[in-house]
């Protein structure tokens, strides 16, 4: 009796033995280090995309950590790179804190990724990085207002968390732009550091009580320029396709697209979560033996207005849940 | 009339900030009363400060209760809020079609979902002694990720004509609904002290359990019975804030606000210790802070320094209601008082006095 239950279990330990081999070898092992995905729409998004591009279907071994403690990220990357994955994927909680994750990376010849956030290390530190750039996103979007014609161009600036990468970036097209005479800003706010729909709504609503005059509200992301719009409601101005105020957001929220769509809004500025793609494009291409790109690279990213958006774009590229077609999210 | 001002220096000085605030708005500019009618609602400076403080206005009163009674307070308010909306908002998408019945059962099943947070955290604090800060942490952090799962992981969108126009205003009535839901829950609310002798249990276990227990009053089921009121508040504030809103944001729906709550509770010359409250002085103080931040956006204060414009006025605020500065008030009211009268009191009648105010701060807190 023990004997038979011996012979099975060699049986079985051996079969597994095999197709753990058959199955394991052509797959890539990746380790993933990334944020939560409660963090926010954007992060929900970005996780959801590597699991589906990093996938056993498409020839991937990958595992992956999502914490928002960068001692925690840390630990996860080590433990990876032990485990001998061959590429490392890093958004990292924290830019600081990494040298010493990215030299063992280094020394164990693990080829390391960083998608969405940068690191402040040396570049040789890592292969590539594939992040949005900020200051192009609000350059797309002062072009798009400056292409609009306007009479004159008096903007309510509505920052994001001061200082953020995002802020900083998307801020200072419009800086450039004022200090250039093209448009004036006639009041500057914050949502502060949770981009903030009620502060938003205050910042213009401030505005409104203190008579000043404006026809454009460039808010740093879509939930402050609700906010503002609501504040434009409550008070009865016009905005949108056929208003006074032009509406312009970031960030490609499904409900900011309808917006758009149904003439509310004016004009969104897309900040891609979906970097797996790309850099899956890459480990490909990097096992038949092409060269992997270096250093800083920029997603390329998209600008919607009331003309150009289409169902497609929405469906594909925006975040968070869609609202439906004709939907305004007042 | 000078007396009694000093007296009641607890609602005096709230009062007296607002008054400050209100004072440098129409020095800025003298139109800052002035109301219009736009869009059949009643439009301008007052109504923006009343709709925008409606949910730091209820939950500084729920606030007022639990810091009395269990000498803490409640860190979770904000998420505790964002837990119920989300569950609001489940149910209403879950709704075949949305009226005006799904929405306030929607609703009470949020304000269930408050008891119950409530009663956790209340369960924490009354039975296990845990520090009300430290206990209610625990939601603090986890509590987000929770309403992130309810949400299904996505910020659900409320684009429905009901809920839309309770967060903003529903045709043919001139205020905005939250600032109607805000007065009826403060008229409940004070009705609610009137009728029942909660402030005075609740009192009489911040100030002292043991005399409490003696007296025959249960500190652990008042305790619990605050929290659970203050899970009430929660719930209350997050349906306003998500039919503002029109649509639930797990991550920043009313991000930061407890520390708002809190400071108003402060401002309104509450102990953070527990004991004696005011909920006027709380509601008062609430305004002030709504004020305050609309105060420093009217006088374009710089986007980078408005923080620290916002610091050094609370600094300010808390050293005037420090019981120091108000020892020191007394003091040199006193020696006013004296100066013109020209007597000198003695402490005998300084002693008579002292009582006969404290009756007189009861009677007045009566009023709520």
């Amino acid at each position: 009796m023990g004997f038979a239950i011996k012979r099975i279990l060699t049986v079985f330990v051996l079969l597994l033995a095999v197709t753990g081999l058959v199955v394991a070898a052509p797959l890539i092992k990746v380790g993933i280090v990334n944020l939560p995905p409660e963090e926010s729409g954007y992060r929900q998004a970005n996780v959801e995309d590597m699991n589906t591009v990093f996938s056993k279907a498409n020839g991937y071994d990958a595992r992956q950590t999502n914490t928002g403690d960068n001692s925690e990220q840390i630990a996860a990357a080590m433990g990876y790179i032990r485990d001998g994955v061959d590429y490392l994927l890093i958004s990292a909680a924290n830019a600081s804190g990494w040298d010493n994750v990215l030299q063992s990376a280094k020394k164990a010849g693990v080829i390391v990724f960083l998608f969405d956030r940068l690191i402040q290390t040396d570049p040789s530190n890592y292969q590539a990085a594939l992040v949005s750039d900020m200051a192009t996103e609000g350059e797309m979007a002062v072009n798009w207002l400056l292409s609009q014609k306007l009479p004159y161009y008096n903007v309510i600036l509505i920052r994001g968390q001061l200082g953020s990468a995002a802020e900083l970036g998307r801020s200072a097209a419009v800086l450039k732009a004022r200090d250039a005479g093209k448009l004036k800003i006639v009041a500057d706010g914050t949502g502060g550091d949770s981009w903030s729909l009620e502060e938003a709504r205050k910042v213009v609503e401030a505005a409104i009580a203190a008579g000043k005059d404006f026809n454009v509200i460039y808010a740093e992301n879509d939930g402050m320029a609700q906010g503002a719009v609501q504040a434009l409601d409550a008070a009865g101005i016009t905005h949108g396709k056929n208003g006074k105020v032009k509406i312009i957001g970031f960030d490609f929220n499904r409900f900011a697209l309808r917006n758009v769509q149904a003439g509310y809004w004016d004009c969104d500025v897309q900040c891609s979560p979906r970097q797996a793609a790309e850099i899956s494009s890459w480990i490909k291409a990097h096992q038949t033996g092409k060269p992997l790109p270096k250093g800083i690279i920029y997603q390329k990213e998209m600008l919607v207005d009331t003309s150009t958006i289409t169902d497609e774009i929405i469906l594909k590229m925006g975040i968070n849940a869609d609202p439906g077609k004709g939907v305004i999210t007042r | 009339m000078n007396k009694m001002k000093i007296r009641n220096y607890q609602a005096f000085l709230p009062l007296l900030v607002l008054a400050i605030l209100i004072l440098i708005n129409l020095l800025k500019g003298a139109d800052y009363f002035s109301i219009s009618i736009i869009n059949g609602a009643l439009y301008g400076n007052i109504p923006n400060i009343l709709f925008g403080a409606s949910e730091l206005v209820i939950l500084a009163i729920g606030m007022t209760l639990v810091t009395s009674s269990s000498g803490g307070q409640d860190i979770s308010v904000g998420v505790a809020a964002t837990i119920t909306s989300s569950v609001f908002v489940r149910v209403v998408l879950n709704a075949h079609e949305v009226t005006l019945m799904t929405v306030l059962g929607a609703f009470l099943v949020s304000c269930l979902v408050g008891i119950a947070i409530g009663a956790f955290n209340g369960t924490l604090v009354a039975i296990f002694n845990v520090q009300p800060m430290v206990a209610t942490l625990i939601l603090f952090t986890a509590g987000r990720s929770i309403a992130f799962l309810i949400d299904g992981r996505l910020s659900p969108i409320l684009a429905n004509r009901i809920t839309n126009q309770i967060g903003s205003v529903i045709p043919g009535v001139p205020v905005q609904t939250p600032i109607l839901l805000t007065v009826v829950f403060i008229l409940l609310f004070s009705i609610l002290l009137k009728i029942t002798n909660l402030k005075l249990y609740a009192q009489c276990v911040g100030i002292n359990q043991k005399a409490a227990r003696l007296n025959g009053i249960n500190p652990v089921s008042v305790k619990l019975l605050t929290y659970i009121i203050l899970g009430v508040c929660s719930a209350v504030a997050g349906f306003i804030a998500v039919t503002k809103a029109g649509r639930h944001d797990s991550v920043n729906l009313l991000r930061f606000i407890e520390m708002d709550a809190i400071l108003a509770v402060a401002i309104g010359g509450n102990a953070l210790s527990g004991g004696k409250f005011s909920i006027t002085g709380s509601v008062i103080g609430a305004y002030t802070i709504e004020v305050l931040n609309r105060t420093l956006l009217r006088l374009e204060v710089g986007t980078e320094t408005i923080k620290a414009f916002k610091a050094v006025f609370i600094i300010i605020l808390m050293i005037f209601a420090s019981p120091v500065a108000r020892g020191t008030a007394a003091k040199a009211a006193q020696w006013i008082r004296a100066r013109f009268t020209g007597i000198v009191r003695l402490p005998a009648s300084k002693k008579a006095e002292a009582s006969e105010g404290s009756k007189a701060d009861v009677s007045v807190e009566k009023e709520v």
